[in-house]
Protein backbone atom coordinates (compact mmCIF):
# COMPACT_ATOMS: atom_id res chain seq x y z
CA UNK A 1 0.00 0.00 0.00
CA UNK A 2 1.38 3.37 -0.97
CA UNK A 3 -0.06 6.81 -0.30
CA UNK A 4 1.33 9.62 -2.41
CA UNK A 5 0.54 13.26 -3.02
CA UNK A 6 1.81 15.30 -5.96
CA UNK A 7 2.03 19.04 -6.41
CA UNK A 8 -0.45 19.70 -3.61
CA UNK A 9 -1.58 23.26 -3.21
CA UNK A 10 -3.66 24.44 -0.31
CA UNK A 11 -5.42 27.78 -0.06
CA UNK A 12 -7.26 28.78 3.10
CA UNK A 13 -9.05 32.05 3.64
CA UNK A 14 -7.54 33.46 0.43
CA UNK A 15 -3.99 32.78 1.66
CA UNK A 16 -1.79 30.14 0.06
CA UNK A 17 -0.64 27.83 2.85
CA UNK A 18 1.65 25.67 0.72
CA UNK A 19 2.13 24.82 -2.93
CA UNK A 20 3.95 22.17 -4.92
CA UNK A 21 4.06 19.77 -1.97
CA UNK A 22 5.01 16.16 -2.71
CA UNK A 23 4.94 13.33 -0.20
CA UNK A 24 4.81 9.56 -0.16
CA UNK A 25 4.43 6.87 2.46
CA UNK A 26 4.22 3.09 2.27
CA UNK A 27 2.79 0.38 4.54
CA UNK A 28 4.61 0.03 7.82
CA UNK A 29 5.99 3.53 7.63
CA UNK A 30 5.40 6.56 9.80
CA UNK A 31 5.69 10.00 8.30
CA UNK A 32 6.27 12.85 10.74
CA UNK A 33 5.06 16.13 9.29
CA UNK A 34 7.13 18.92 10.82
CA UNK A 35 6.99 22.67 10.39
CA UNK A 36 6.44 25.86 12.32
CA UNK A 37 2.98 26.96 13.48
CA UNK A 38 0.77 27.86 10.54
CA UNK A 39 2.92 26.06 7.98
CA UNK A 40 -0.01 23.82 7.01
CA UNK A 41 0.55 20.56 8.91
CA UNK A 42 -3.08 20.25 9.92
CA UNK A 43 -4.19 21.39 6.45
CA UNK A 44 -2.18 18.57 4.87
CA UNK A 45 -3.82 15.98 7.14
CA UNK A 46 -7.26 17.40 6.39
CA UNK A 47 -6.52 17.30 2.65
CA UNK A 48 -5.71 13.59 2.94
CA UNK A 49 -8.82 13.01 5.06
CA UNK A 50 -10.98 14.66 2.39
CA UNK A 51 -12.02 17.39 4.83
CA UNK A 52 -10.40 20.08 2.66
CA UNK A 53 -10.46 20.30 -1.09
CA UNK A 54 -7.00 20.81 -2.62
CA UNK A 55 -6.59 23.90 -4.80
CA UNK A 56 -4.26 21.84 -6.98
CA UNK A 57 -2.48 18.50 -7.16
CA UNK A 58 -3.59 14.95 -6.44
CA UNK A 59 -3.57 12.42 -3.61
CA UNK A 60 -3.78 8.71 -4.41
CA UNK A 61 -3.71 5.49 -2.44
CA UNK A 62 -2.40 2.45 -4.31
CA UNK A 63 -3.08 -1.04 -3.05
CA UNK A 64 -5.84 -0.19 -0.60
CA UNK A 65 -9.40 -1.50 -0.67
CA UNK A 66 -10.63 -0.62 -4.17
CA UNK A 67 -14.23 -0.42 -2.98
CA UNK A 68 -13.53 2.37 -0.53
CA UNK A 69 -12.39 5.96 -0.92
CA UNK A 70 -9.22 7.18 0.78
CA UNK A 71 -11.03 9.01 3.63
CA UNK A 72 -13.02 5.85 4.36
CA UNK A 73 -9.75 4.00 4.99
CA UNK A 74 -8.37 6.68 7.30
CA UNK A 75 -8.65 7.39 10.99
CA UNK A 76 -8.44 11.10 11.68
CA UNK A 77 -7.41 12.15 15.17
CA UNK A 78 -7.67 15.92 15.28
CA UNK A 79 -7.41 18.53 17.99
CA UNK A 80 -11.01 17.87 18.90
CA UNK A 81 -11.85 14.54 20.43
CA UNK A 82 -15.30 13.87 18.92
CA UNK A 83 -16.66 12.86 22.33
CA UNK A 84 -20.08 13.65 23.75
CA UNK A 85 -19.91 14.76 27.40
CA UNK A 86 -23.39 13.40 28.15
CA UNK A 87 -22.45 9.85 27.10
CA UNK A 88 -20.32 7.44 29.08
CA UNK A 89 -16.88 6.27 28.00
CA UNK A 90 -18.29 2.94 26.79
CA UNK A 91 -21.22 4.60 24.97
CA UNK A 92 -18.95 7.05 23.16
CA UNK A 93 -16.69 4.27 21.95
CA UNK A 94 -19.57 1.94 21.05
CA UNK A 95 -21.18 4.67 18.98
CA UNK A 96 -18.08 5.27 16.87
CA UNK A 97 -17.50 1.54 16.46
CA UNK A 98 -21.08 1.06 15.22
CA UNK A 99 -21.08 4.18 13.08
CA UNK A 100 -17.70 3.74 11.41
CA UNK A 101 -18.33 0.07 10.69
CA UNK A 102 -15.94 -2.32 9.02
CA UNK A 103 -13.65 -4.74 10.82
CA UNK A 104 -13.73 -4.15 14.57
CA UNK A 105 -12.22 -5.38 17.79
CA UNK A 106 -13.54 -5.67 21.33
CA UNK A 107 -14.11 -2.20 22.77
CA UNK A 108 -13.24 -3.29 26.31
CA UNK A 109 -9.85 -4.59 25.16
CA UNK A 110 -9.11 -1.28 23.44
CA UNK A 111 -10.06 0.55 26.61
CA UNK A 112 -7.74 -1.73 28.60
CA UNK A 113 -4.90 -0.96 26.21
CA UNK A 114 -5.28 2.78 26.71
CA UNK A 115 -5.80 2.39 30.45
CA UNK A 116 -9.46 3.42 30.66
CA UNK A 117 -11.09 0.06 31.43
CA UNK A 118 -11.77 1.14 35.02
CA UNK A 119 -13.90 4.09 33.87
CA UNK A 120 -16.24 2.63 31.27
CA UNK A 121 -19.40 3.95 32.92
CA UNK A 122 -18.08 7.41 33.69
CA UNK A 123 -19.66 10.20 31.59
CA UNK A 124 -17.07 11.71 29.24
CA UNK A 125 -17.75 15.11 30.83
CA UNK A 126 -15.74 14.00 33.87
CA UNK A 127 -12.65 12.92 31.93
CA UNK A 128 -9.43 14.93 32.03
CA UNK A 129 -7.84 16.17 28.80
CA UNK A 130 -5.39 13.24 28.83
CA UNK A 131 -8.17 10.72 29.45
CA UNK A 132 -10.20 12.20 26.60
CA UNK A 133 -7.20 11.75 24.34
CA UNK A 134 -6.84 8.14 25.52
CA UNK A 135 -10.49 7.51 24.74
CA UNK A 136 -10.06 8.84 21.19
CA UNK A 137 -7.06 6.55 20.81
CA UNK A 138 -9.30 3.64 21.81
CA UNK A 139 -11.43 4.49 18.76
CA UNK A 140 -8.40 3.92 16.53
CA UNK A 141 -7.86 0.52 18.12
CA UNK A 142 -11.49 -0.62 18.07
CA UNK A 143 -12.15 0.04 14.39
CA UNK A 144 -9.48 -1.15 11.96
CA UNK A 145 -8.34 1.43 9.43
CA UNK A 146 -4.99 1.11 7.60
CA UNK A 147 -4.11 4.80 7.55
CA UNK A 148 -3.87 6.86 10.75
CA UNK A 149 -3.84 10.63 10.38
CA UNK A 150 -2.75 12.08 13.71
CA UNK A 151 -2.67 15.77 14.53
CA UNK A 152 -0.28 16.35 17.44
CA UNK A 153 -1.39 13.07 19.00
CA UNK A 154 0.72 13.25 22.14
CA UNK A 155 -0.57 16.57 23.48
CA UNK A 156 -2.19 16.14 26.90
CA UNK A 157 -0.71 12.64 27.32
CA UNK A 158 1.56 12.06 30.33
CA UNK A 159 4.95 10.33 29.95
CA UNK A 160 3.46 6.88 30.57
CA UNK A 161 0.70 7.69 28.10
CA UNK A 162 3.22 8.68 25.44
CA UNK A 163 5.08 5.38 25.92
CA UNK A 164 1.78 3.49 25.71
CA UNK A 165 0.90 5.37 22.53
CA UNK A 166 4.31 4.70 20.96
CA UNK A 167 3.71 0.98 21.60
CA UNK A 168 0.29 1.16 19.93
CA UNK A 169 1.79 2.91 16.90
CA UNK A 170 4.53 0.26 16.63
CA UNK A 171 1.88 -2.49 16.67
CA UNK A 172 -0.12 -0.68 14.00
CA UNK A 173 2.95 -0.24 11.78
CA UNK A 174 4.01 -3.87 12.28
CA UNK A 175 0.55 -4.96 11.10
CA UNK A 176 1.13 -3.12 7.83
CA UNK A 177 -0.53 0.13 8.82
CA UNK A 178 0.55 3.62 7.90
CA UNK A 179 0.84 6.71 10.08
CA UNK A 180 1.00 10.33 9.03
CA UNK A 181 1.40 12.56 12.04
CA UNK A 182 1.72 16.31 12.40
CA UNK A 183 4.00 16.84 15.35
CA UNK A 184 6.50 19.10 17.08
CA UNK A 185 7.82 16.52 19.51
CA UNK A 186 9.48 13.25 18.46
CA UNK A 187 6.84 10.62 17.71
CA UNK A 188 8.48 7.84 19.69
CA UNK A 189 8.60 5.46 16.72
CA UNK A 190 10.98 5.26 13.77
CA UNK A 191 9.69 7.80 11.33
CA UNK A 192 10.62 9.68 8.22
CA UNK A 193 10.47 13.44 8.38
CA UNK A 194 8.46 15.60 6.02
CA UNK A 195 9.28 19.26 6.45
CA UNK A 196 6.83 21.84 5.14
CA UNK A 197 7.00 25.61 5.06
CA UNK A 198 10.79 25.95 5.38
CA UNK A 199 12.79 25.70 8.60
CA UNK A 200 10.95 25.19 11.86
CA UNK B 1 -28.14 0.49 8.67
CA UNK B 2 -26.18 -0.19 11.85
CA UNK B 3 -24.41 3.12 11.37
CA UNK B 4 -27.65 5.08 10.93
CA UNK B 5 -29.44 3.44 13.84
CA UNK B 6 -26.36 4.06 16.00
CA UNK B 7 -26.47 7.74 15.05
CA UNK B 8 -30.20 8.01 15.79
CA UNK B 9 -29.84 6.22 19.13
CA UNK B 10 -26.91 8.43 20.13
CA UNK B 11 -28.68 11.68 19.29
CA UNK B 12 -31.87 10.68 21.10
CA UNK B 13 -29.88 9.57 24.14
CA UNK B 14 -28.02 12.89 24.27
CA UNK B 15 -31.27 14.85 23.85
CA UNK B 16 -32.95 12.99 26.72
CA UNK B 17 -30.07 13.28 29.18
CA UNK B 18 -29.56 16.21 31.52
CA UNK B 19 -28.82 19.35 29.54
CA UNK B 20 -30.27 17.84 26.36
CA UNK B 21 -32.77 19.73 24.24
CA UNK B 22 -35.84 17.49 24.35
CA UNK B 23 -37.34 18.70 27.62
CA UNK B 24 -36.42 22.35 26.99
CA UNK B 25 -38.56 22.36 23.84
CA UNK B 26 -41.63 21.03 25.62
CA UNK B 27 -41.21 23.45 28.52
CA UNK B 28 -40.91 26.36 26.10
CA UNK B 29 -44.03 25.18 24.24
CA UNK B 30 -45.86 24.93 27.56
CA UNK B 31 -44.76 28.42 28.60
CA UNK B 32 -45.77 30.09 25.34
CA UNK B 33 -49.20 28.48 25.32
CA UNK B 34 -49.86 29.11 29.01
CA UNK B 35 -48.98 32.79 28.61
CA UNK B 36 -51.40 33.34 25.72
CA UNK B 37 -54.70 33.24 27.71
CA UNK B 38 -53.25 35.80 30.12
CA UNK B 39 -52.44 38.14 27.24
CA UNK B 40 -55.68 37.63 25.33
CA UNK B 41 -58.05 37.64 28.28
CA UNK B 42 -60.85 35.35 29.44
CA UNK B 43 -62.89 35.44 26.21
CA UNK B 44 -63.46 31.71 25.72
CA UNK B 45 -64.86 31.98 22.19
CA UNK B 46 -61.88 34.05 21.08
CA UNK B 47 -59.46 31.62 22.74
CA UNK B 48 -60.90 28.59 21.01
CA UNK B 49 -60.86 30.42 17.68
CA UNK B 50 -57.18 31.36 18.13
CA UNK B 51 -56.27 28.03 19.77
CA UNK B 52 -54.92 26.14 16.74
CA UNK B 53 -52.86 29.14 15.64
CA UNK B 54 -51.36 29.54 19.11
CA UNK B 55 -50.53 25.83 19.37
CA UNK B 56 -48.94 25.87 15.92
CA UNK B 57 -46.89 28.99 16.61
CA UNK B 58 -45.76 27.55 19.93
CA UNK B 59 -44.74 24.28 18.31
CA UNK B 60 -42.93 26.12 15.51
CA UNK B 61 -40.88 28.23 17.89
CA UNK B 62 -40.23 25.31 20.24
CA UNK B 63 -38.96 23.10 17.42
CA UNK B 64 -36.65 25.89 16.22
CA UNK B 65 -35.30 26.41 19.71
CA UNK B 66 -32.98 23.41 19.72
CA UNK B 67 -32.59 22.93 15.98
CA UNK B 68 -29.63 25.29 15.56
CA UNK B 69 -27.51 22.89 17.62
CA UNK B 70 -28.31 20.00 15.26
CA UNK B 71 -24.96 20.20 13.46
CA UNK B 72 -23.21 22.88 15.49
CA UNK B 73 -22.53 20.59 18.47
CA UNK B 74 -21.05 17.91 16.20
CA UNK B 75 -19.02 20.54 14.39
CA UNK B 76 -17.56 21.94 17.59
CA UNK B 77 -16.41 18.63 19.04
CA UNK B 78 -15.05 17.26 15.74
CA UNK B 79 -17.71 14.55 15.31
CA UNK B 80 -18.83 16.12 12.06
CA UNK B 81 -15.36 15.53 10.54
CA UNK B 82 -15.62 11.82 11.26
CA UNK B 83 -19.21 11.65 10.04
CA UNK B 84 -18.15 13.33 6.78
CA UNK B 85 -15.25 10.88 6.32
CA UNK B 86 -17.28 7.77 7.09
CA UNK B 87 -18.74 5.16 4.74
CA UNK B 88 -22.26 6.40 5.42
CA UNK B 89 -23.37 8.93 2.78
CA UNK B 90 -23.62 12.38 4.35
CA UNK B 91 -27.19 12.76 3.05
CA UNK B 92 -28.33 9.69 5.00
CA UNK B 93 -26.47 10.82 8.10
CA UNK B 94 -28.24 14.21 7.87
CA UNK B 95 -31.61 12.49 7.48
CA UNK B 96 -30.87 10.26 10.49
CA UNK B 97 -29.91 13.25 12.62
CA UNK B 98 -33.09 15.12 11.63
CA UNK B 99 -35.21 12.05 12.36
CA UNK B 100 -33.59 11.69 15.78
CA UNK B 101 -34.23 15.38 16.48
CA UNK B 102 -37.87 15.02 15.49
CA UNK B 103 -38.33 11.92 17.67
CA UNK B 104 -36.69 13.59 20.67
CA UNK B 105 -37.96 17.17 20.31
CA UNK B 106 -40.95 17.09 17.92
CA UNK B 107 -42.91 14.10 19.17
CA UNK B 108 -43.09 15.34 22.81
CA UNK B 109 -44.75 18.55 21.53
CA UNK B 110 -47.51 16.49 19.93
CA UNK B 111 -47.96 14.45 23.10
CA UNK B 112 -48.29 17.68 25.09
CA UNK B 113 -50.88 19.18 22.73
CA UNK B 114 -54.02 17.56 24.30
CA UNK B 115 -53.10 18.99 27.71
CA UNK B 116 -52.50 22.45 26.30
CA UNK B 117 -55.72 22.28 24.27
CA UNK B 118 -57.61 22.39 27.60
CA UNK B 119 -56.06 25.77 28.42
CA UNK B 120 -57.25 27.17 25.11
CA UNK B 121 -60.84 25.91 25.44
CA UNK B 122 -60.50 23.46 22.58
CA UNK B 123 -62.87 20.48 22.58
CA UNK B 124 -61.76 16.89 22.01
CA UNK B 125 -62.25 16.91 18.25
CA UNK B 126 -60.44 20.21 17.78
CA UNK B 127 -57.51 19.08 19.93
CA UNK B 128 -57.25 15.84 18.02
CA UNK B 129 -57.27 17.79 14.74
CA UNK B 130 -54.45 20.06 15.92
CA UNK B 131 -52.43 17.10 17.18
CA UNK B 132 -52.91 15.31 13.86
CA UNK B 133 -51.84 18.34 11.82
CA UNK B 134 -48.80 18.76 14.08
CA UNK B 135 -47.94 15.11 13.56
CA UNK B 136 -48.10 15.61 9.79
CA UNK B 137 -46.49 19.04 9.74
CA UNK B 138 -43.66 19.08 12.29
CA UNK B 139 -41.42 16.76 10.19
CA UNK B 140 -41.48 19.51 7.55
CA UNK B 141 -40.35 22.05 10.16
CA UNK B 142 -37.47 19.80 11.27
CA UNK B 143 -36.31 18.83 7.79
CA UNK B 144 -36.40 22.37 6.36
CA UNK B 145 -34.92 23.70 9.58
CA UNK B 146 -32.07 21.26 9.11
CA UNK B 147 -31.00 23.22 6.01
CA UNK B 148 -30.71 26.33 8.13
CA UNK B 149 -28.79 24.39 10.79
CA UNK B 150 -26.30 23.21 8.17
CA UNK B 151 -25.90 26.75 6.82
CA UNK B 152 -25.28 28.00 10.35
CA UNK B 153 -22.29 25.63 10.53
CA UNK B 154 -21.02 26.66 7.11
CA UNK B 155 -21.28 30.36 7.86
CA UNK B 156 -20.04 30.03 11.46
CA UNK B 157 -23.12 31.83 12.75
CA UNK B 158 -25.61 30.19 15.02
CA UNK B 159 -28.89 31.02 16.65
CA UNK B 160 -30.48 34.11 15.24
CA UNK B 161 -29.33 33.66 11.63
CA UNK B 162 -30.86 30.23 11.65
CA UNK B 163 -34.24 31.59 12.81
CA UNK B 164 -34.15 34.31 10.13
CA UNK B 165 -33.37 31.73 7.45
CA UNK B 166 -35.82 29.08 8.52
CA UNK B 167 -38.91 31.00 9.60
CA UNK B 168 -39.80 32.20 6.07
CA UNK B 169 -39.48 28.62 4.83
CA UNK B 170 -41.95 27.43 7.43
CA UNK B 171 -44.73 29.85 6.39
CA UNK B 172 -46.46 27.35 4.04
CA UNK B 173 -46.42 24.69 6.75
CA UNK B 174 -47.95 27.13 9.22
CA UNK B 175 -50.66 28.25 6.77
CA UNK B 176 -51.84 24.78 5.87
CA UNK B 177 -51.40 23.38 9.37
CA UNK B 178 -53.62 26.05 10.88
CA UNK B 179 -56.04 25.95 7.93
CA UNK B 180 -56.62 22.22 8.36
CA UNK B 181 -57.21 22.61 12.11
CA UNK B 182 -59.56 25.56 11.59
CA UNK B 183 -61.50 23.57 9.00
CA UNK B 184 -62.46 21.09 11.72
CA UNK B 185 -63.38 23.75 14.27
CA UNK B 186 -65.23 26.44 12.29
CA UNK B 187 -65.54 25.12 8.74
CA UNK B 188 -66.65 25.61 6.05
CA UNK B 189 -63.54 24.33 4.24
CA UNK B 190 -62.89 20.63 4.14
CA UNK B 191 -60.17 19.16 6.33
CA UNK B 192 -58.79 16.99 3.53
CA UNK B 193 -57.44 19.60 1.13
CA UNK B 194 -55.14 21.60 3.44
CA UNK B 195 -54.16 18.42 5.29
CA UNK B 196 -53.08 16.75 2.02
CA UNK B 197 -50.98 19.78 1.12
CA UNK B 198 -49.46 19.71 4.62
CA UNK B 199 -48.50 16.05 4.13
CA UNK B 200 -47.06 16.89 0.71
CA UNK B 201 -44.93 19.66 2.22
CA UNK B 202 -43.56 17.20 4.77
CA UNK B 203 -42.78 14.61 2.11
CA UNK B 204 -41.02 17.14 -0.11
CA UNK B 205 -38.91 18.41 2.77
CA UNK B 206 -38.03 14.82 3.75
CA UNK B 207 -36.46 14.43 0.31
CA UNK B 208 -35.00 17.89 -0.26
CA UNK B 209 -33.79 18.64 3.29
CA UNK B 210 -31.07 15.97 3.64
CA UNK B 211 -29.60 16.72 0.19
CA UNK B 212 -29.56 20.48 0.75
CA UNK B 213 -28.07 20.12 4.23
CA UNK B 214 -25.38 17.68 3.04
CA UNK B 215 -24.50 19.96 0.13
CA UNK B 216 -24.17 22.89 2.51
CA UNK B 217 -21.98 20.91 4.92
CA UNK B 218 -19.72 19.69 2.10
CA UNK B 219 -19.39 23.21 0.75
CA UNK B 220 -18.43 24.48 4.15
CA UNK B 221 -15.61 21.96 4.77
CA UNK B 222 -12.63 23.56 6.38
Amino acid sequence: MRLAGHGLRCVRGGREVFAGLDFAAVSGEALAVMGRNGSGKTSLLRLIAGLLVPAGGTIALDGGDGELTLPEQCHYLGHRDALKPALSVAENLAFWADFLGGERFEAIESLAKVGLDHATHLPAAFLSAGQRRRLSLARLLTVRRPVWLLDEPTTALDVAGQDMFAGLMRTHLAAGGMIIAATHAPLGVDSRELRIGGAA
Amino acid sequence: MTALSALIRRDIRIALRVGGGALIGVLFFLTVVVLMPFAIGPDLALLSRLGPAILWLGALLASLLTLDRLFMADHEDGSLDLITMSRTPLELACAAKALAHWLAAGLPLIVATPVLGLLLNLDMVATAAVALTLLAGTPALTFTGMIGAALAVTLHRGGLLMAVLVLPLSIPVLIFGVAASQAVIVGPMTFGAPFSILCALSLVSLVVGPFAAAASLRHGLD
